[in-house]
């Protein structure tokens, strides 16, 4: 017994890592696709929102993240710009870090020419603003200003009709924050706090704890979390993408990691009895 | 792989390669060179990581550059170098474009003292803009959230009293915890260890999303080796065979 205990306290992390891969792999290989389950509220609250803005509403979309988070993030964007294109809504794409540029026509460009929607008079990308904070309360008073009438690709905001009528956040139906890091902290206590622009946010499973507090206090309209809930939003628009692809793999690996956490302790318990027993 | 063959121009052993399918080759090499950190630290992780940073430095500053310096600071100084020739200077940019090349001087140890004076304008602004904001985002709003069902104040069902009552004993026994002005004996005792119960709750939470997360990026590598990468070696290879 004791030498069981033994070697599941001392398993070569490496054999763990080709077990995680392997399960991480598998279902790709073999098409496996196991249900999405239930949609989380907090989900479906942003979803709901989004279905009840009136015809040809604004929706900002700020995608504040780097590729180092686009596995999480990026699904979940994709879906929330395919619902407000399907509801018929103009979309408003920003990014408050310097690599969200990219992020941006990554998105866009792809949902976009998916769904036959023209640039300048359904979508405009407005691109990076440095800044920070100061773009968030200078928007509250003149979008346009913010960013010199002028979008990511140099043309005129001011002339496009997808900005026509939108002049502050009071012209904003819906702001969608993706990010791997606080800054939607700072949405929230500077556009929604200071000036009603109602932020609903994508964030990263690492986030989403810390956020959920700000949904259930009605700061924040809804909240997805991480891979699981862009799953579950592209189950909702109906469009299943990278989310529900990824989901197999990342319940199959929950249970794995329960197990392994179940054997680490099986195998702390048992050395600990035997030491006990020892003194 | 029709799009992989649109647009190539290099041809190597023999087979026409396009820049897409090189950004393919480069971002599977580089997937292995991060995930070979796993067996240990070694220089090919290295190369890859200090390569990570260097890019992304170097993304930043010329987005910066081309998207805030010259549309913010230099076409409205000089508007004549810019996409609005006609429009009068606006010298009171000449103010902020001061502050923003002091912070500069740090490179020069003799004038380094000057790069204080932007700090202290961007510390005196962003506190001025934080403190009521922060009390009003996290204190103010989460105080009145976690006692308005507790009053009966909107619609409480069933649920929303049981959920509002666990919410208030785990604040109360948190803050209880977090209080260490006295011994934690008796009634104060009872609560933080209630209080650390709650604690460890939130952190396997917070444990199991960081599970999730780091998870989802594998995932999302493994997405990219098997779908865009897989396929494009598997008709090179096809092709190489026949």
């Amino acid at each position: 017994m004791h030498g069981i205990a033994y070697r599941l306290q001392n398993i070569d992390r490496r054999w763990l890592y080709l077990i995680v891969f392997a399960a991480v792999v598998i279902p790709f290989l073999t098409s496996l696709k196991l249900p999405v389950g239930l949609h989380s509220p907090s989900t479906t609250d942003i979803y709901d929102a989004i279905e009840k803005l009136p015809p040809d509403s604004v929706v900002q979309l700020a995608f504040d993240y780097s590729p180092a988070s686009m596995p999480e993030l990026e699904p979940m964007a994709k879906a929330v710009a395919r619902h407000a294109f399907q509801r018929g809504h103009r979309v408003m794409a920003m990014t408050l870090n310097t690599q969200g540029a990219l992020m941006i026509r990554r998105v866009m460009d792809e949902v976009a020419a998916e769904m036959n929607k023209e640039y300048g008079k359904d979508y405009v990308d407005a691109g990076f603003k440095t800044g920070g904070v100061a773009v968030m309360l200078g928007m509250g008073k003149d979008i346009i200003g913010v960013f010199n009438d002028t979008d990511a690709r140099g043309n005129r905001l001011s002339t496009m009709p997808v900005m026509k009528g939108v002049a502050d956040y009071s012209d904003i139906g819906l702001m969608v924050d993706f990010s791997a890091n606080a800054i939607t902290n700072a949405w929230i206590a500077y556009a929604h706090e200071q000036y009603g622009l109602r932020v609903a946010a994508g964030v990263t499973a690492v986030m989403a704890t810390d956020l959920y507090p700000f949904w259930k206090s009605g700061q924040l309209v809804g909240l997805i979390n991480g891979l699981k809930g862009a799953a579950e939003y592209e189950d909702l628009v109906g469009a299943p993408g990278l989310g529900i692809l990824g989901m197999s793999s990342q319940s199959i690996t929950h249970m794995l990691i329960i197990l392994f956490v179940i054997i680490g302790n099986a195998g702390y318990f048992l050395t600990r009895r035997r030491s006990q027993s020892a003194d | 792989m029709p799009e992989a063959q649109q647009g190539a121009h290099i041809v190597f052993l023999g087979f026409a390669l396009d820049p897409y399918v090189i950004g393919l080759w480069l971002q599977a090499l580089l997937t292995f060179a991060i995930l070979s950190f796993l067996i240990g630290d070694n220089p090919v992780y290295k190369f890859a990581e200090h390569l990570f940073v260097g890019i992304s430095a170097g993304y930043g500053v010329v987005i910066v550059w081309q998207q805030a310096v010259l549309p913010k600071l230099v076409f409205p100084l000089f508007p004549q170098f810019g996409p609005t020739p006609d429009v009068p200077p606006n010298y009171w940019l000449i103010i902020p474009g001061m502050l923003g090349l002091l912070i500069l001087s740090r490179f020069i140890r003799k004038y380094d003292w000057l790069s204080r004076y932007p700090i202290a304008f961007i510390v005196g602004l962003y506190s001025g803009a934080a403190i009521p904001a922060t009390v009003q985002l996290i204190l103010l709003e989460q105080m009145s959230a976690t006692m308005r069902p507790v009053l009966g104040l909107g619609e409480v069902t069933w649920t929303v009293a049981v959920s509002a009552l666990i919410v208030l004993i785990g604040v109360v026994a948190t803050l209880m915890y977090f209080y260490f002005s006295r011994p934690h004996v008796g009634t104060l005792g009872v609560g933080s260890r209630i209080g650390i119960w709650f604690l460890m709750v939130a952190f396997g939470a917070g444990f199991g999303n960081t599970v999730m997360a780091r998870l989802s990026l594998l995932i999302g590598r493994v997405e990219f080796l098997m779908y865009d990468w897989l396929p494009v070696v598997s008709h090179y290879l096809a092709g190489f065979v026949k």
